[in-house]
């Protein structure tokens, strides 16, 4: 209940279309009632043979009923629909806020693929929380009652067997879907994952399992993870059977009591025979008002439980703030790591202590290491994705903590070793280190980062898509994309963490030279563990278990032109 | 549309069992949806008699009786169609997963590895709703009218002569909509794939927005894209939804014209109450499956196209032979002979009469650009892809020949892009091994220099690392995958880039490592560096398809 007020109140759902889009579907729902029971109406009172012209109402009511009902429900959906993706509009955007501060020291584990796409999906399935979740009880509890008030108004017990029946049919047998569904909706989603885990695992070490051999066993253990998934669906085939089932069996009940009781009480006088069929017929229309709600309870719950998990996340303390009252931007852009410590468990081991690290303007500084050194963590100080337990992170002299983080990142740019090139062009993609550059400017950074005779092979240029749905780029490539992105910025200070990661030594040599020529008089950390580019830079910093172990002064040699 | 693959019926026993299960549980709900409907009139019409509650208490039971009985078969009918899914979904699954396991032809594939993993798992799902509901759907909008028809005929021929011509006109409608509509949303559903897509995509690289300031702005970006998303699929769902709603107006159309007239045939007399009331109630029947089962339209579309996605990935033609003889045990060298091969979707070949050989106790270095063919060559001798020309052969004998699962028993291999399995350290390093020995993991883990840093783990060599477990570097993930390929005691050794991401240090331990490795194996190193290239008798580059030896004698 928390978690549905919560997220109602994230939502901020437009209430004039939220009512506007409930008194269609309640519309639609009464005209199905309406038709059935004018329709019913109408054959009992001919069966008296009355005047033809006697009926004229009833005749146009029936087909005012027919029209009125395909025309409500189609209304109904387009405005459920769309307040649907409005919702969906609104919670991306009220997510994003959220989660955007929490990156990317806080979401450390949503890097990876899958957790992250489950999450994007959660944020998805929010839109559900309206259209399948909210509405269709909305609707049920309108349309019922009208139902029953008018049924009543005829005869009271006819109106409390709808009632009944409506209950019934509405409240318990979604109960008993929602606690089928918590029994094995939960369970189910639990097995289906690891089994998607497993699945993908086995699919991408493929090879390596045949060539071991250990395919057998690796298969063994997806058989079984499969068979307990298939057991549990196939014990939710039974649960969703009985509800369906419940369902059926109630509208029969009521519409037998509903008869029961009207053929009692034109024995008892107090009913017209003309209205047993009207009322029996109104009884059994109006159950199309709960039929929506066993699915609609399953719905809700797993919308409320992505929910849950999405809140969760967004409750997670960013680990980087903005001051209060922020200093001025500083003068100078000297960057400097001061005797800086930093544990990512607390503070039982330190994994960064007493780093010492000064980038004044023009100086180029490589920091190696094995990896885990801690090469990576005091990229993320720098820019400050992350602040130090100790010591302090400074720029120009000041506190980073003191500055605004955007004042920062726009003096210090992280190249970072998995930078992303998004499902865009690539003009786009190295646009947004500075959107209001022109295109002349965009190719001097490409051609900086010489990849720009690659780009002039393509046969769409800079407008070639790149990304996950892109075209396929290779890692020297995606590399040099994002360095022109880097070179773009025209940040003063450049930290490059592996830029020749999963490069062969030959293209890594080529890019290093590249980027070391590139950067001109700006100051440049490189954060690399291989050789190339070494005697490019004026002072090289060895990181060992989290401590610096040599700082050594290098001769620069010359770029070769 | 195509309604049902014929090749689903054929390859899973479970779909033509839930397929027989379906029209039988239909028949039956059907026969209890027309006595319903009959009984309901007769009670009606003997209470617009005049009759007593007592006379019709029977009827009224009987009633009771026959709701009870439509539930019991609508649990009967729903459960049957969601098991039948539930157990073909695991056997397509399966199927799938065993035949990539038999045989990967593109191994060095990484996105196709993860196009068949959406396959199997997405693609599987979408399986469901066909199963489950629309295959079930269409036997009931086949059975219900048809019985529906003939029943008003045997009460009242005039109003089945109006629904006979009302019905017809559904699938004149379908199909004319679905005509204008097709071309028009498919276009659409694509954009809209691209649109929908884009949240997912400013999630993944929110690192690289933050780093550049863009993370605040990108909310905006958001907005707009999601508001574009909103217009779009709007304007598809106004066509899509107008299907339903033409058959929602078909139905209650009919039903007031059905009311209508037979309202003034009663006032003629033409009609009985009970007849009228009778045919009053089977009309929406008639077209309530027709709707449902449009609701299910793109469900099973969605779901076809996944089974026809999964079925030719399960029907592809297997390269690798089963059988065969087993390769010499006491071989003493493996090579390439003249072997071409082309990639898929790329132009030329990208081996072009290859000739190379290793011998026992040898280590060859095989250099050349990134693309140049290496790890297409490395997947030639583990028997993952075949030449298109040429041969791959032990001691002279063709590989094509051999039994390739046991000759891989005689191969040990480091991928270029090493797999980490969920479980502990020990398990990741004896993988394929059965019962390999503490002391044996660690020896390979030491030669391997990943000793020392797994003993730094929180469990050491119970740690549990991949997906979901403990993550490690990626140079720690290949010296993790060396100890794998070093605890073997196979004969061939291929290494493909051992020391990419490792530093100078622990490269120098892996390459101390596979000096001590050759002893009695042949080694091929996918390798740049000078410490390995000293190491090896002889370097090869690769280039424009042909191999060239650099440094030592050729001896291929």
């Amino acid at each position: 209940m928390r978690t549905l007020l919560e997220l109602l109140r994230i939502s901020r759902l437009p209430r004039a279309r939220v009512a506007a889009s409930v008194a269609l579907g309640a519309l639609a729902v009464l005209s199905g009632v309406g038709l059935m029971a004018f329709a019913g109406y109408l054959i009992s009172r001919s069966a008296e043979r009355p005047p033809v012209l006697s009926l004229t109402v009833v005749i146009v009511a029936v087909r005012f009923f027919g029209l009125a009902r395909p025309l409500a429900r189609y209304c109904e959906r387009l405005t459920s629909h769309d307040l649907a993706f409005r919702l969906l509009a609104h919670m991306r955007v009220a997510f994003f806020a959220m989660l955007e501060p929490l990156v990317p020291a806080r979401l450390e584990g949503y890097r990876r693929g899958d957790l992250l796409a489950r999450m994007v999906g959660d944020v998805d399935a929010l839109q559900n929380l309206f259209l399948r979740g909210l509405t269709p009880p909305l609707v049920a509890l309108l349309s019922g009652a009208v139902a029953v008030a008018v049924c009543a108004a005829y005869l009271p017990a006819a109106g409390l067997v709808l009632a009944a029946g409506l209950l019934a049919g509405g409240v318990a047998v979604p109960v008993v879907a929602a606690l089928a569904g918590r029994r094995y909706g939960a369970r189910q989603a639990g097995a289906r994952g690891e089994l998607t885990v497993e699945l993908v695992e086995l699919l991408r070490g493929a090879p390596e399992l045949v060539v071991l051999g250990a395919d057998g066993a690796a298969l063994a253990r997806v058989a079984a993870l499969d068979a307990e998934l298939t057991r549990l669906a196939r014990g939710e085939a039974l649960a969703a059977g009985l509800v369906e089932g419940l369902g059926v069996a109630v509208v029969g009940l009521t519409v037998a009591g509903v008869l029961a009781v009207c053929i009692a009480a034109i024995a008892a006088g107090t009913l017209d025979r003309v209205l047993v069929a009207t009322l029996a017929l109104l009884a059994m229309a109006s159950f199309e008002a709960v039929a929506p709600l066993p699915a609609a309870a399953l719905r809700l719950q797993a919308t409320l439980a992505a929910g849950r998990r999405l809140l969760a996340l967004a409750g997670r303390e960013p680990a980087v703030t903005d001051p209060a009252r922020p200093a001025p931007r500083p003068a100078g852009s000297e960057a400097a790591l001061e005797h800086v410590g930093f544990a990512y468990g607390g503070d039982e081991s330190w994994d960064l202590s007493a780093v010492d690290l000064r980038l004044t303007p023009g100086h180029r500084v490589a920091l190696v290491g094995r990896s885990g050194a801690g090469k990576s963590t005091v990229a993320a100080l720098l820019v400050r994705f992350l602040d130090p337990g100790e010591g302090r992170a400074a720029l120009g002299g000041v506190d980073l903590r003191a500055l605004c983080q955007r004042d920062v990142r726009s003096r210090i740019t992280l190249d970072a070793q998995d930078a992303y090139l998004f499902s865009t062009t690539i003009r786009e993609n190295v646009r947004l280190a500075r959107p209001e550059a022109s295109d002349a400017e965009i190719e001097q950074a490409l051609q900086r980062a010489r990849v720009w005779e690659w780009i002039g092979s393509l046969p769409d240029g800079l407008d070639t898509f790149v990304g996950e749905e892109g075209a396929s780029v290779s890692g020297g490539e995606r590399r040099r994309i994002a360095l022109a992105r880097t070179f773009l910025g025209g940040a003063p200070v450049l930290v490059l963490d592996e830029p020749t990661g999963h490069l062969d030594p030959e293209t890594a040599a080529d890019l290093i030279g590249d980027a070391l020529r590139a950067v001109d008089s700006r100051s440049v950390l490189l954060i690399t563990h291989r050789p190339e580019g070494l005697d490019l830079v004026d002072e090289v910093i060895t990181l060992r278990r989290g401590r610096i172990v040599s700082v050594q002064a290098a001769q620069r040699r010359p770029a070769p032109a | 549309m195509k309604t049902l693959d014929p090749r689903l019926l054929r390859t899973t026993r479970g779909a033509r069992r839930a397929l027989a299960a379906d029209v039988a549980l239909g028949l039956l709900a059907t026969v209890a949806l027309l006595a319903q409907a009959t009984l309901f009139a007769y009670a009606v019409s003997q209470a617009f008699a005049g009759r007593a509650l007592a006379s019709v208490a029977a009827a009224l039971g009987l009633l009771a009786a026959l709701a009870v009985a439509r539930g019991l078969l609508a649990c009967a009918f729903e459960s049957t169609g969601r098991r039948a899914a539930a157990g073909i979904m695991s056997q397509l699954r399966l199927a799938l997963v065993e035949r990539r396991l038999a045989d990967s032809p593109t191994a060095a594939d990484g996105a196709e590895s993860g196009e068949v993993a959406t396959a199997a798992v997405q693609g599987v799902d979408a399986l469901e709703t066909y199963f489950a509901r629309y295959l079930p759907q269409l036997v009931l909008a086949v059975l219900v009218p048809l019985a529906v028809l003939a029943w008003t005929v045997a009460v009242d021929p005039t109003s089945a002569l109006i629904m006979a011509l009302t019905l017809p006109l559904i699938p004149l409608f379908m199909w004319l909509i679905g005509r204008y509509t097709q071309g028009r949303t498919r276009a659409r559903w694509r954009a809209l794939a691209r649109l929908s897509n884009h949240f997912l995509d400013v999630m993944r690289g929110l690192a690289t927005l933050r780093a550049f300031n863009r993370g605040e702005v990108q909310a905006e970006r958001i907005a707009a894209v999601s508001e574009e998303y909103r217009r779009t699929t709007m304007q598809t769902l106004r066509v899509a939804f107008v299907s339903g709603a033409v058959l929602d107006l078909a139905a209650t159309l009919a039903t007031a014209l059905v009311a209508v007239t037979l309202g003034l045939r009663l006032v003629d007399g033409a009609v009985t109450l009970r007849a009228a009331l009778t045919v009053l109630l089977l009309t929406p029947e008639l077209y309530v499956p027709l709707r449902a089962l449009a609701l299910q339209f793109h469900a099973s579309a969605d779901g076809l196209a996944a089974a026809e996605r999964i079925l030719d990935l399960i029907d592809a033609p297997l390269t690798a032979t089963a059988g065969g003889a087993s390769p010499p045990a006491t071989w003493q060298s493996v090579g390439l002979d003249g072997v071409c091969l082309a990639n898929p979707g790329r132009p030329g070949r990208v081996l072009d009469g290859v000739a190379l050989g290793i011998r026992r106790g040898e280590v060859v270095a095989l250099v050349g650009r990134s693309g140049s063919g290496k790890t297409t060559l490395a997947a030639l001798l583990l028997g993952l892809r075949r030449p298109d020309a040429g041969r791959v052969t032990v001691d002279g004998i063709d590989l094509a020949g051999l039994d390739v699962a046991a000759w891989r028993r005689q191969v040990s291999w480091v991928p270029q892009h090493p797999t980490l399995f969920h479980g502990s350290v020990a398990h990741n390093i004896a993988l394929g091994i059965d019962g390999a020995t503490g002391p044996r993991i660690e020896r390979a883990a030491r030669l391997a220099g990943a000793d020392e840093f797994v003993r730094e783990l929180p469990r050491g060599y119970d740690t549990t690392i991949g997906e979901g477990g403990r993550s490690l570097s990626a140079g720690q993930t290949r010296r993790i995958a060396l100890a794998r390929a070093l605890v073997r005691d196979a004969p061939l050794l291929i290494l493909d880039e051992p020391t990419a991401d490792l530093d100078a240090e622990s490269a120098a331990v892996v390459a101390a490592a596979i000096g001590e490795a050759r002893q009695g194996r042949a080694v091929l190193v996918i390798e740049h560096l000078p410490a390995l290239a000293r190491l090896a008798d002889r370097v090869v580059r690769l280039a424009d398809g042909k191999a060239t030896v650099e440094r030592g004698a050729a001896t291929a």
